[in-house]
C-alpha cells in the first residue's frame, strides 16, 4: 500500500425520503480516487451515479435526499465530519464539478466572465483585476477563441461546446485537486463530444487532477478513463482497470451492457446481427428485490441469489465484483 | 445523377428535394437538393449532427411538412404535391417512429384504442377483425394483450416504444421512417427496441429510413448509410464502406469520433479531432459548407459547391477532393 489516495469513498449512503417511501439512492459505496487517474463511474439512469457525484460535492438535493452514512476523505480528512462552513471551502476550491448541461449552472444573467470571476474571489484573495486575467487565460486554456471578447458574452451567446468549455474553465478555476465531470458530454454533438474530451483528458494530465467520470456511455469511458466502476440500483457491482473491465467482464450485468451497446461493424459484422438484450427493467429503488437487485434480470440467477445480496469482493489486483457467479 | 442503385425498383424515390423554413433570423435551408432511394426491404441510416437538417427530411418525406421543391416517389407515385384527400391512401403505406413515443401517443385513451385508431381510420376488416389484429399487434411486439386496457403513462419507456412500433405496423405499411427511435432509451433497452426493429423489418420486408445521430446505432441497423452536413447529403455508401473507409472529410471525422469499445482502438486511434462548432444553418457557409473545418480544405472549396456524384460502385460523395472511381 502506498501513500493515501486523493479521495477515498468507504460505505457512503445517500437515501431520498418522499411520500413513495424510503430509497436508498446510494447504497454503501466504496471508491478511490489518485492524483492524475480519472475513475468512471458508469451505469443506466437511476443506478445511482450521479447522486453519488452530487454527494461527494456536498449537494444531495433539500429537503428529500440526504446523505445517512459513511465517509469521504480527501486528502485523509472526512469532509462528512466538516462543519458547513469548511466544506463550502474546499467544494468549488479542492474540488469541482462540470455538469451536463451547463446552462443550470451558468446564471443567465451574469457575463461569463463575472462569472469565473467570481469563482477565483471566493476562494483566492486577489485583486479583481488580477482574477480578470485569470479568467481570461482561463477561457484561452480551454480553447475560447478570442477569450478576451468572450468574457463579455452572456451564456445564451454561446453554443453547446463552448459553453461547456466556459463551464470547465469555471470548475478550474481555483485548481482543484478532484474534478467531478457528470455525463459532461452527454448534450453535444458526437464531434464537440471528441473536442470536449480530449479538453479533460489534456487538462487532467497538465494539472494531475484526480477525475471521476459519470456517464452512461461504455465507449466514452474505453477512451477516457483508467479505471471503471459499474453501478446498478444504487451499489458498484464491478470494479477495476478499464482494460479488463471491457475485455473480460466479471459481472453479467456488466456482461449484458457490453453486449447489448451496437458495436458497429469491423468488416465481418451482419447487419442487424442481434444485440444481446438485458430482459425486463432496473427494479424501482423503492421496492428493492430482498437478493441481489439484478437477480431478476439475471441469466445466471439461482436461489442464492434471491436469498441475499452479494458483497462486493475482490477477485484480483484492485479489481472487485459482487456477485456469487462471477467468471 | 445516378443514385446509388438498389435491388428491383426502390420503394421510396427522393428526387432534389428541398425544405426552407422562415424563420426570425431569416431563411432556414434545412433540406437542399436530397436525392436518394430507398429499396425494397432495405435499411437506409441518415446520420449527421445537430441541425444538418436530418429530421426536417424524413418528416417532410412523410408529407408532415410541405417541400418547396422535388420529387417524393412511393411506390413510383409522386406524393410531393398531393393535397390531403389525395394522399390519403398512400399514407398508410409509410409510417412514421418518433424518439419519444410518449409525446406521439395520446395519454387519454388506452393502448388497445391506440392502436385500433388506424384501423378505424382506414376501414380495416370488420369490429372483430380489428380486435384481432389489435391482440397480435401487441403480442408481436412483447407486450401482453391485457395490457390493452392500459394508459401510455402505465409503460416504461422502452414499452412505450413497443407501443409506436405496433402502431406503425398496424396498417401494414412498406416504409418506415424511424426518426431517433432509441435515443432516449437506455443501452439495456435500446439493444431490445433495436432487435425488434430488425426482426419486424426482416419479417414483413419492411424498407427503413433510419435516423440518427449515433453512427454506432446507425451502422448496426443499416444496409446503406447517409451522411448530412448542414442540409446537404454529403456521402452515401453501403454500411461497411462509410464505416470502414468514409471519403468525405465530414464522414471521416465523424467516424472518428465515435467513442470505440475496445481499449486498444480507443487508445491508440489516428483520429481527426475537428476544430470549431457546427455552422449555424441559418448562415451556413458558402461553397462547400464544411469548409470552415475542413482539414483538407483548399481555394475552391470556399467557392464552389461540391454535388452528390458517383465515385464507384453504390457510392456517391460530394467533394471537390475525392476522385472519382473506386479507393479513392
Amino acid at each position: 500500500m502506498t501513500a493515501a489516495p486523493l479521495l477515498r469513498v468507504d460505505g457512503l449512503r445517500t437515501v431520498f425520503r418522499t411520500g413513495a417511501g424510503t430509497a436508498n439512492a446510494v447504497d454503501g459505496i466504496g471508491l478511490h480516487v489518485d492524483r492524475g487517474e480519472t475513475l468512471a463511474l458508469v451505469g443506466e439512469s437511476g443506478c445511482g451515479k450521479s447522486i453519488t457525484g452530487l454527494s461527494l460535492m456536498g449537494m444531495v438535493p433539500r429537503p428529500h435526499g440526504s446523505i445517512a452514512g459513511g465517509r469521504i476523505d480527501l486528502d485523509g480528512r472526512d469532509l462528512l465530519q466538516l462543519p458547513a462552513r469548511q466544506l463550502r471551502a474546499v467544494r468549488g476550491d479542492r474540488m469541482a464539478m462540470v455538469f451536463q448541461e451547463p446552462m443550470t449552472s451558468l446564471n443567465p444573467v451574469f457575463t461569463i466572465g463575472n462569472q469565473i470571476v467570481e469563482a477565483i474571489l471566493t476562494h483566492r484573495a486577489m485583486t479583481r483585476r488580477d482574477a480578470r486575467a485569470r479568467a481570461t487565460a482561463l477561457l484561452e486554456l480551454v480553447g475560447i477563441p478570442d477569450a478576451g471578447r468572450r468574457m463579455d458574452d452572456y451564456p445564451h451567446r454561446l453554443s453547446g461546446g463552448m459553453r461547456q468549455r466556459a463551464m470547465i474553465a469555471m470548475a478550474i478555476s481555483c485548481d482543484p485537486d478532484l474534478l467531478i465531470a457528470d455525463e459532461p458530454t452527454t448534450a453535444l454533438d458526437v464531434t464537440i463530444q471528441a473536442q470536449i474530451l480530449a479538453l479533460l483528458r489534456r487538462l487532467q494530465r497538465e494539472r494531475e487532477m484526480g477525475m471521476i467520470l459519470i456517464t452512461h456511455d461504455l465507449g466514452v469511458v474505453a477512451e477516457t478513463a483508467d479505471r471503471v466502476a459499474v453501478m446498478y440500483a444504487g451499489r458498484i457491482v464491478e470494479s477495476g482497470a478499464v482494460r479488463q473491465i471491457l475485455r473480460a467482464p466479471q459481472h453479467p450485468y456488466t456482461r449484458g451492457l457490453l453486449q447489448a451497446t451496437p458495436h458497429a461493424p469491423t468488416g465481418a459484422g451482419r447487419k442487424g446481427a442481434r444485440l444481446t438484450e438485458i430482459p425486463g427493467l432496473v427494479p424501482s429503488l423503492y421496492d428493492m428485490p430482498q437478493g441481489c437487485a439484478f437477480e431478476p434480470r439475471c441469466p445466471l440467477a439461482d436461489a442464492s441469489c434471491r436469498r441475499s445480496r452479494p458483497t462486493l469482493s475482490p477477485t484480483g489486483e484492485d479489481r472487485h465484483v459482487a456477485c456469487f457467479h462471477a467468471g | 445523377m445516378s443514385p446509388a442503385s438498389t435491388p428491383g425498383d426502390p420503394v421510396l424515390s427522393v428526387r432534389d428535394l428541398v425544405k426552407s423554413f422562415a424563420t426570425a433570423g431569416g431563411t432556414l435551408r434545412a433540406v437542399v437538393g436530397a436525392s436518394f432511394d430507398v429499396g425494397a426491404a432495405e435499411t437506409v441510416g441518415l446520420v449527421g449532427e445537430s441541425g444538418c437538417g436530418k429530421s426536417t427530411l424524413g418528416r417532410t418525406i412523410m408529407r408532415l411538412t410541405d417541400p418547396d421543391s422535388g420529387s417524393i416517389l412511393l411506390a413510383g407515385q409522386d406524393i410531393s404535391r398531393m393535397g390531403r384527400s389525395q394522399l390519403r391512401p398512400h399514407r398508410r403505406r409509410m409510417q412514421m417512429i418518433f424518439q419519444d413515443p410518449y409525446a406521439s401517443l395520446n395519454p387519454r385513451i388506452t393502448i388497445g384504442r391506440l392502436l385500433q385508431e388506424p384501423l378505424d381510420v382506414h376501414r380495416i376488416g370488420s369490429r372483430a377483425e380489428r380486435q384481432d389484429r389489435v391482440a397480435w399487434l401487441m403480442q408481436r411486439v412483447g407486450l401482453r394483450p391485457e395490457q390493452a386496457e392500459r394508459f401510455p403513462h402505465e409503460f416504461s419507456g422502452g414499452q412505450r416504444q413497443r407501443i409506436g412500433i405496433a402502431r406503425a405496423l398496424a396498417l401494414n405499411p412498406d416504409l418506415l421512417i424511424c426518426d431517433e427511435p432509441v435515443s432516449a432509451l437506455d443501452v439495456s433497452v435500446q439493444a431490445q427496441v433495436l432487435n425488434l426493429l430488425t426482426e419486424v423489418q426482416e419479417e414483413f420486408r419492411l424498407s427503413m429510413l433510419f435516423i440518427s445521430h449515433d453512427l454506432s446505432v446507425v451502422a448496426h441497423v443499416a444496409d446503406r448509410i447517409m451522411v448530412m452536413y448542414l442540409g446537404r447529403i454529403v456521402e452515401i455508401g453501403g454500411r461497411d464502406d462509410i464505416w470502414l473507409q468514409p471519403l468525405h472529410p465530414y464522414s471521416r471525422a465523424l467516424v472518428g469520433a465515435v467513442p470505440r469499445l475496445d481499449p486498444d482502438e480507443a487508445g491508440s486511434r489516428d483520429r481527426v479531432v475537428l476544430q470549431g462548432d457546427i455552422p449555424s444553418p441559418l448562415n451556413p457557409p458558402a461553397g462547400c459548407a464544411f469548409h470552415t473545418r475542413c482539414p483538407v480544405a483548399v481555394a475552391r472549396c470556399s467557392g464552389e459547391t461540391p454535388q452528390l456524384r458517383p465515385v464507384g460502385a453504390g457510392r456517391q460523395v460530394a467533394c471537390h477532393l475525392v476522385s472519382d472511381g473506386p479507393g479513392a
